[in-house]
């Protein structure tokens, strides 16, 4: 008989190697794939960071939260704005002029690694904020309260015009974000939520989820612990923002860029990868990418029997619709369910030879 | 000075105009096992709500070793040393056993929640903090008897273990009193008969006081050693289990004509 587990020196080691097998994997796809592929490569892990930060505030602590993209959009604001050059600023800056503090040496032409941190505390911070009144209620409400909250944030960004630009957005920023910047966070991300949930922090706030009655009569103070919690989903979700800025090269305040359909997108990720499993979450937001991709042919042009039939921008989202009625009814719990994809769960799926898996030690 | 461990002063709440507990003063002596029985709707549950921080009394005071604490939240009432169970159980569901003791510990992580989160995420020098959580945990599993269904959904444990459970959690947030609502219930006889050795067992081990809420005469009987009466939120009787059993206020208000029927030994 074979143990039942494997060790924890082994299970390092093997996630060690699978970091390594994933950074050849990565050198190998940048040099011999096309700028189109290598670019969807990063954005995938974008959306991995988006959607595992997003798993653990709605699956693993149970808020429903639906603000995720207003933390997103504070991110990909801050980082940008930083990352821009003085006199980048206030060219496009053309109707109003730069605020204040924007409009230094010191705020502008900043490095992509600060920046991005920045965009990550300057979100957090908004999450505190928001956080703070929200993480007092539960269930609907806090779900309506965090929507209510991101669409409050992407109404300052249009109309704060001296700091965002308004309705014109950002254009311009630096093409940063590469493979190795999108899946370097994406691994600290997992690697934060990972240690994160396996810690006694992570295991109150499952018991939150599960009887926030009874956590409360064991000593834990359910408001500060899931408003950890929401603080660290919404830093991550400004992260995922500063790279998704800095791939995107320009932003806007419009609800399709930066608004609520990024927050049904991650949405869509979370629950096909199965809710509040962080492995989950990066295979719902590798197939989100892919498919996303691949479904660009129900909106191109289509020629049948003859006429020519114009295709409909925005069409992908309804076939996404449908797939993801479809796990509704047929799937709830999503790909993974609850669970993760360890290593000892790889160990006593395959009987003999032969263990491949992903990530999440 | 204070040889009572918990003291209630005047303690009432109202819920609009029903006085669901009045003007109840009772002080529970260090290391007892203090039995709360009456009817329906007496009010017994609602004390232990009061007690332990769930409702803010309309007038009167708790006292626990002398200190006000019915101003404190539940959690911080928790942290002084009160902890309890629930006449419908509320473990956490989707937790282990272990887990469920676990969780029990967490709040002595707590005091400087920073640096322990950050202690706990970083890993840097939280190994030996989780260690002697699981070990203190497997050790009060050890005690309630339930080591062998630590690694069990708590779930899909049969009910009498899940109301052991509750105990084993409620011991695990280190209490000096602990609040047992409905222990007993929906159990076996021999099963019944278990638990109030477990009841005077972790007395012993854990050096607690011990307030229990009970319909089962024989067990409340047989295992306090002083209960109180109460009836429509007040208290009727007070006293040995052998002095409120022939307290014709309690035979009148509660027990009625059923009580010959009872066997009380």
């Amino acid at each position: 008989m074979r143990p039942k587990k494997l060790s924890n020196t082994t299970q390092t080691i093997l996630t060690f190697g699978l970091v390594v097998l994933a950074v050849l994997l990565l050198l190998l796809a940048e040099d011999n794939l096309n700028t189109y592929l290598v670019r969807i490569i990063s954005l995938t892990g974008v959306f991995g960071i988006m959607a595992v930060s997003l798993t653990f505030v709605n699956g693993a602590s149970g808020m429903l939260s639906l603000g995720h993209a207003g933390f997103v959009a504070v991110g990909a604001y801050t980082s940008s704005l930083l990352t821009m050059s003085l006199a980048q600023k206030q060219t496009s800056f053309l109707l109003t002029g730069v605020a204040f503090p924007l409009n230094t040496e010191l705020l502008s032409n900043m490095p992509f690694l600060p920046a991005t941190l920045l965009g990550g505390i300057v979100a957090a911070g908004v999450a505190f904020v928001v956080g703070w009144p929200s993480m007092r209620l539960a269930g609907d409400y806090l779900a309506i309260t965090t929507l209510g909250f991101a669409e409050i944030i992407r109404i300052v960004l249009l109309n704060a015009s001296r700091f965002t630009n308004g309705s014109l957005g950002l254009k311009g920023i630096s093409p940063f974000t590469n493979v190795w910047w999108s899946w370097g966070w994406l691994l600290v991300t997992l690697l934060f939520f990972a240690s994160y949930a396996k810690s006694s922090f992570g295991r109150a706030l499952r018991a939150i989820r599960d009887d926030p009655v009874a956590a409360k009569t064991m000593g834990i103070n359910v408001f500060r612990h899931q408003l950890v919690s929401f603080t660290a989903g919404g830093f991550f979700a400004g992260i995922a923002g500063s790279l998704y800025a800095h791939w995107l090269t320009s932003i806007d305040p419009k609800p399709t860029t930066l608004g609520m359909m990024l927050t049904f997108n991650t949405l869509i990720m979370i629950v096909i990868g199965g809710l509040g499993s962080l492995s989950g979450a990066v295979i719902g937001a590798g197939l989100f990418a892919v498919l996303s991709e691949l479904l660009r042919v129900v909106e191109s042009d289509t020629v049948l029997f003859g006429f020519r039939i114009a295709g409909i921008s925005g069409m992908r989202m309804l076939v996404f619709s449908a797939l993801f009625i479809l796990v509704m009814i047929f799937r709830q719990q999503g790909i993974m369910g609850r669970k993760e994809l360890t290593w000892n769960a790889l160990w006593q799926k395959i009987p003999t030879s032969g263990k491949r898996g992903n990530r999440n030690a | 000075m204070h040889d009572a461990v918990l003291e209630l002063q005047d303690l009432s709440i109202h819920f609009g105009g029903l006085k669901a507990v009045e003007a109840l003063d009772l002080q529970v002596k260090e290391h007892e096992i203090l039995g709360i029985i009456g009817p329906n709707g007496a009010g017994k549950t609602t004390v232990f709500n009061l007690v332990s921080g769930m409702y803010r009394p309309t007038r009167g005071k708790v006292l626990f070793e002398g200190k006000a604490i019915h101003h404190f939240p539940a959690h911080v009432i928790t942290h002084h040393g009160i902890a309890r169970t629930f006449q419908n159980i509320r473990l956490f569901q989707t937790l282990s056993v272990l887990e469920n003791v676990q969780v029990g510990m967490h709040h002595r992580l707590t005091t400087g929640h920073g640096t322990w989160f950050w202690r706990a995420v970083s890993k840097i020098g939280y190994f030996s903090a989780e260690n002697k959580q699981r070990q203190d945990s497997l050790q009060i599993l050890e005690k309630t008897g339930l080591r062998q269904w630590q690694s069990e959904r708590a779930s899909s444990l049969p009910y009498g273990i899940q109301r052991k459970l509750e105990i084993a959690r409620a011991l695990a947030t280190g209490p000096r009193v602990l609040l047992l609502d409905e222990p007993a219930a929906g159990l076996n006889p021999s099963e019944s008969k278990e638990l109030m050795e477990l009841v005077r067992r972790i007395r012993q081990q854990f050096d607690v006081t011990v307030v229990l809420i009970e319909h089962d005469m024989k067990f409340v009987m047989n295992l306090c050693e002083r209960v109180m009466v109460m009836d429509y939120g007040q208290k009727i009787s007070e006293g040995t289990p052998e002095m409120v059993q022939n307290d014709p206020k309690v035979i009148e208000a509660y027990l009625g004509e059923e009580w010959n029927d009872v066997e009380v030994s």
